[in-house]
């Protein structure tokens, strides 16, 4: 393995997040650029880039925040989109316009509040169905058929799994379960209650073949990140984590015969570029932060970054080898399914943890290489870091 | 005494046709599934679809579907996306890979525990308000 960092995050921070109602997206973006500062020393004058994105949140943030937050004589400034990679990619943007002498300092910020209405039940997606407009042409023909959420793509990509490889809902459940037990032990994490199998069996069907606890969560709040040069790190605050390899994938989805994108996903692109940039294999891998919308996104991503066989993803982790105490501890802050979605940033902000050995009772002993994914629209979007806590 | 006023439940939406998709339904209308196909290329797309994804053209006309297919996917949805859909669910949501190679969204008319993934479907045409929708059905 050789390598150099190519950058640094330098300061993380996270919202409160969850069910918090009544807060704006803005609110929540301020309040994760006032700890992602604090956590790194840096004082806001020394910040000279901001990319941001919003989740759903309507009104939600925007290339205002700049001016919200007080930020002056930029010299990056982008509201990006690549849906659920964008967190990922946004830092991987930072780390190019550093390397190439546009910014020295960038702050990353993701911000959603798609929770508004206290007792609410339903997910955001749900809301934007109710309260759309009645469509026209095609897109009330989607409607009549019923298919109304996110929730139906992820669920019929999964379907094909099972059909074309034999995996089982009680694997995808092996998942769900790992997850809640790294959840445990995370103190910001929604869901703090061990599950079992027969948890996940028993739990309602959302859109068979996914049950409730094959979905992840809804949350309200913002993370932000500080990037900043390899060689600036020495007089700040926090451990920093290191960004050795950055990669994105995208298949394309030619919704027609042959077409793979359903179980061989961008995941399998971005896995060459990732793994070529310092000479790796799965193997060396110490730890995964994966993008896990559904539990199928975690397996059909071990798969497509090689930790198995494609189509071996459900033998892969039923085994419990995603959990604490195992072979590869997958998801360690409980993920999307059961700490809090908040998009990329969910996988990121774990891995930044991590890599600065900083997880307290979840802190992974082995912490030298870890992946970090992203994943947006329905498996089309993809983007991936290894972050470590050594810069060479 | 409180009164209350009755009111009828609402109702699974309905396609409203527009202009791209108007010929879609006129034909279903008529028991016929249209695709869109790229003379260039000689190669079907879905309905949707304004221009060619081959060859980037957009000399893209209608033309009747053979109307048999397999079933590539499909899920049971049991949540209630939409009031009109409460009596409903479960329902189904397929994705049908028709001969000709595109892969369409619908719904299969049949019972749901019937669906597998490979079975072999051919269209059937169901009516919903005041427009004719093509559905699926065994094979």
């Amino acid at each position: 393995m050789t390598h150099q960092a190519k950058s640094a995050i330098v300061g993380l921070g996270i919202s409160d997040v969850g069910k918090i109602y009544g807060r704006s997206a803005t609110s929540f973006a301020l309040q994760a650029i006032d700890r992602a500062l604090e956590d790194s020393g840096l004082r806001k004058e020394q910040v000279d880039g901001l990319l941001l994105q919003n989740g759903i949140a309507q009104p939600g943030i925007g290339l205002q925040l700049q001016n919200q937050a007080g930020l002056k004589n930029l010299r990056l400034v982008n509201h990006m989109n690549a849906m659920g990679a964008t967190p990922v990619s946004m830092v991987q943007y930072a780390t190019m316009a550093i390397q190439n002498g546009m910014a020295g300092c960038v702050i990353c910020v993701f911000a959603d509040a798609p929770l508004q209405d206290p007792g609410a039940r339903s997910s955001a997606a749900m809301n934007m169905a109710r309260n759309r407009a009645q469509p026209t042409g095609w897109a009330s023909l989607d409607a009549h058929i019923g298919q109304l959420n996110p929730n139906a793509g992820y669920a019929m990509a999964a379907r094909r799994h099972m059909a074309l490889y034999g995996t089982t809902s009680e694997q995808l459940g092996a998942i769900a379960v790992s997850t809640r037990a790294w959840a445990v032990n995370n103190p910001i994490a929604q869901f703090h209650t061990p599950i079992t199998i027969e948890d996940h069996q028993a739990s309602r069907f959302i859109a068979e073949p996914f049950h409730l606890l094959d979905c992840c969560l809804i949350s309200n709040g913002a993370v932000a990140v500080i990037v900043t040069g390899k060689e600036r790190v020495t007089d700040l605050k926090s451990k920093p984590a290191y960004v050795l390899a950055m990669a994105q994938g995208f298949t394309g989805n030619s919704r027609r015969a042959g077409d793979t994108h359903d179980y061989m996903t961008g995941a399998t692109i971005a896995r060459d570029t990732l793994y070529g940039q310092i000479g790796i294999t799965p193997q060396d891998i110490d730890i995964c932060e994966l993008y896990d919308c559904y539990t199928y996104t975690t397996l059909v991503t071990l798969e497509d970054y090689g930790f198995c066989g494609k189509g071996e993803g459900g033998p892969f982790v039923e085994d419990g080898k995603l959990g604490p105490g195992g072979r590869l501890p997958t998801n360690t802050g409980g993920g999307e399914l059961s700490a809090f979605y908040l998009w990329g940033m969910t996988p990121l902000s774990e891995g930044v943890i991590q890599a600065r050995g900083s997880g307290g009772d979840r802190q992974v002993e082995k912490h030298d290489l870890i992946l970090v994914t992203g994943n947006g629209g329905m498996l089309d979007y993809h983007a991936s870091l290894i972050l470590s806590q050594n810069a060479a | 005494m409180e009164t209350t006023m009755e009111q009828a439940p609402p109702e699974r939406p309905v396609p409203i046709p527009d202009e791209a998709s108007q010929p879609f339904f006129d034909a279903a209308a008529e028991g016929k599934l249209l695709l869109k196909h790229c003379a260039a290329c000689n190669r079907y797309l879905a309905p949707q679809a304004e221009f060619c994804d081959k060859c980037l053209g957009e000399a893209v006309t209608w033309r009747e579907a053979s109307g048999r297919g397999t079933v590539y996917s499909f899920i049971i949805n049991h949540q209630v996306g939409h009031p009109g859909f409460a009596p409903l669910v479960p329902y189904n949501i397929i994705v049908v890979e028709v001969e000709e190679g595109p892969r369409l969204n619908s719904n299969y008319l049949g019972p749901n525990d019937e669906l597998a993934v490979g079975m072999a479907v051919k269209v059937a045409f169901e009516r919903a308000g005041e427009v004719i929708v093509p559905k699926w059905v065994t094979a």
